[in-house]
């Protein structure tokens, strides 16, 4: 197992170089000169050379990037060019909020979505069946930016239940375990929860139809054994599977949280990722895009080693 | 053609010999909820293109007295935005810019990522293992961020938006080229047809491209969905389509300072990207279960 853990470990590498080149390049591909934002405008051709000099942009690339690397894993992912704070400890802090609200849609979403789904593969081609199936491709279909507005109207213009902005009282930026932030944390979670619920749902639905119609069921109810006893069979024949989806999941509400932060002011790497964009603040996004794609690739690789400990049939190659 | 036919022949109860396609149609057609999704694609798609000959007030025009009528006011079906400008007219005017932006990314990916595919799958080796890794890299990155990421770096724009959604969808169309290709590879009638010294091009194109583009295009549509969403949130965050343009993203955005005002009227954008996510997604399920292609 643990040898599978460090082969698993040795293929992410490659992948973790490639995250960092593509991020690299997006300041590459950027239009304009990345030195403009912070160059003085009648600066000397003398100046803009020296200017050049000292972030290392006379350099060529292979150059620039084996010195950004290098900073890297040191932890110095640069200076914001907006507010001249390192990068590293912006994106720590909004990463933290992303991180909580990403993990509350996925209490949401994941046990109604294997409720759901398992409802639906169990009652199959019933009426039950096609309602979860119908639920199931509205909650992927839904642009979840324009749901969380119509949640908005509903629960805080017209009812005036729950408040739509900020992640605490008058839009503050640090969070608390009371109910004054909580009741922050609702309307974002549940309009993040709605995709992966039907996502969910949908492959358990598919996986329960499966496993259900196998001989083995057949073979544990002729020897008499009782419905609950036959379903955790079929739940532990199901559940590597639902694992990694589920884990594939709460990686995407991370990385796709970006939408919904900016619907409701959420102060989280999807905020700090447009305020970067608009700033044209590339370090920023650089680091803070750098930081989902590497979470979201130890996610992957923890999806895997966790399907292959709990399902033996999976080849540990 | 012969693989995929005989599949579906043994799949499916069909009596009388019959072409693969005309097969495919004539249950697409039996299925009521295809076809009204398909309806609903194609009457969005027909408004959009011959939107300047349906008699609509201009979808640019303002007036500053008639801001955010409500929906129903005389001559404003479903009344005005936050310049006063018709929202009917900014809403099928709308379709134009975001099903383009929508549905086009996935059309060049999937011709672009189809030929990496096919050539990763069929050539094999060095070649394969270059082409794949690379794809392995982008998957790094969940859709909705690299699309952002791309788009944030380069700037706001159309030809932006399509740029990084193309090459959001280009490494899962690879991938799944690249598998389909593999099997057909093996398969016997390949190696006939090398024996009989049609060098690889020839083999592509004659023995390859017809057994492996219908699971590949039935995998693009149901890209579809997605690109839409995505496509629309750009526009939404503000790095996608450049007002005054109608496109329905950037309607919902601006009209988000109407929800106290007007709170419905600023919702009706975002209807018109679910209405066509969802029958996006819906014809593509239709269209997987009459090719009996499973996933």
């Amino acid at each position: 197992m643990l040898s599978y853990f460090f082969r698993r470990l040795i293929l992410v590498l490659p992948v973790a170089f490639g995250v960092s080149v593509i991020c690299f390049m997006l300041v590459q591909i950027a239009p304009g000169d990345p030195l403009t934002a912070i160059m003085p405008i009648d600066a000397t051709a003398e100046e803009q050379a020296a200017m050049r000099a000292a972030y290392g942009l006379d350099k060529p690339l292979p150059v620039q990037y084996a010195i950004w690397v290098g900073n890297l894993v040191q932890g110095d992912m640069g200076k914001s060019i907006a507010t001249g704070r390192p990068v590293a400890q912006e994106v720590f802090g909004a990463v933290q909020n992303s991180l909580l609200l990403a993990a509350s849609a996925a209490v949401i979403a994941f046990p109604i979505g294997i409720f759901l789904g398992f409802l639906a593969g169990y009652f199959r081609d019933t009426l039950l069946d096609r309602a979860v199936t119908a639920l199931s491709i509205t909650g992927v279909s839904v642009p979840n930016y324009w749901l969380g507005i119509v949640l908005v109207i509903i629960f805080s213009v017209n009812l005036g239940w729950l408040p739509s902005m900020g992640a605490g009282p008058g839009g503050s930026q640090s969070w608390a375990w009371d109910w004054l932030h909580i009741r922050h944390l609702i309307l974002p979670a549940v309009t993040l929860a709605v995709v992966p619920i039907g996502i969910v749902a949908r492959t358990v639905r598919a996986l329960a139809g499966d496993i259900l119609t196998q001989d083995f069921v057949q073979a544990l109810y002729a020897k008499g054994m009782s419905r609950g006893d036959v379903l955790r069979h079929v739940a532990r024949n199901a559940a590597a599977t639902a694992l990694s989806v589920m884990g594939l999941q709460l990686g995407y509400l991370l990385g796709g949280s970006i939408l919904i932060e900016t619907v409701f002011n959420w102060p989280g790497s999807g905020f700090l990722l447009s305020n970067a964009i608009f700033q044209r603040d590339l370090p920023l996004l650089q680091g803070t895009i750098l930081i989902l794609a590497l979470f979201f690739v130890a996610m992957n690789l923890i999806v895997d080693v966790a399907q292959a400990a709990i399902d033996p049939r999976i080849k540990r190659t | 053609m012969a693989l995929a036919e005989s599949d579906t022949m043994q799949g499916a109860k069909v009596e009388k010999p019959q072409g693969y396609w005309s097969g495919v149609g004539s249950r697409v057609v039996r299925d009521p909820v295809s076809m009204i999704c398909l309806g609903v694609v194609l009457l969005l798609i027909l408004s959009a293109l011959f939107a300047p000959y349906l008699g609509l007030p201009d979808p640019y025009k303002g007036s500053m007295i008639a801001r955010l009528k409500p929906l129903g006011t005389e001559g404003h079906l479903l009344g005005t935005d936050e310049q006063g400008r018709d929202m009917l007219a900014r809403l099928i005017y709308g379709g134009r810019l975001t099903l383009f932006i929508g549905l086009m990314p996935v059309v060049f990916a999937f011709f672009i990522g189809s030929a990496l595919g096919i050539v990763a799958g069929y050539v094999g080796g060095m070649t394969n293992t270059i082409i794949m890794r690379i794809v392995d890299v982008f998957f790094a990155f969940p859709s909705v961020l690299l699309a952002i990421a791309i788009s944030g770096a380069l700037g706001a724009g159309i030809v932006n938006s399509l740029v990084s959604l193309t090459i959001v969808f280009i490494p899962p169309i690879t991938r799944v080229a690249e598998a389909v290709t593999s099997g057909v590879r093996a398969l016997d009638y390949i190696d006939a047809a090398r024996a009989t010294g049609a060098n690889a091009w020839t083999v592509i194109r004659v023995h390859v491209i017809g057994n492996v583009l219908s699971p590949i295009f039935v995998y693009a549509t149901s890209l579809t969905s997605v690109c839409m969403i995505l496509a629309a949130g750009l526009s939404f965050l503000g790095i996608g389509v450049r007002p005054p343009e109608p496109e329905w993203g950037l309607m919902l955005n601006t009209l988000r300072s109407a929800i106290y005002i007007n709170p419905w009227l600023s919702a009706l954008p975002g209807v018109m990207i679910f209405i066509t996510s969802l029958c996006l997604n819906l014809l593509s399920d239709g269209l997987r279960s009459a090719m009996n292609v499973r996933d």
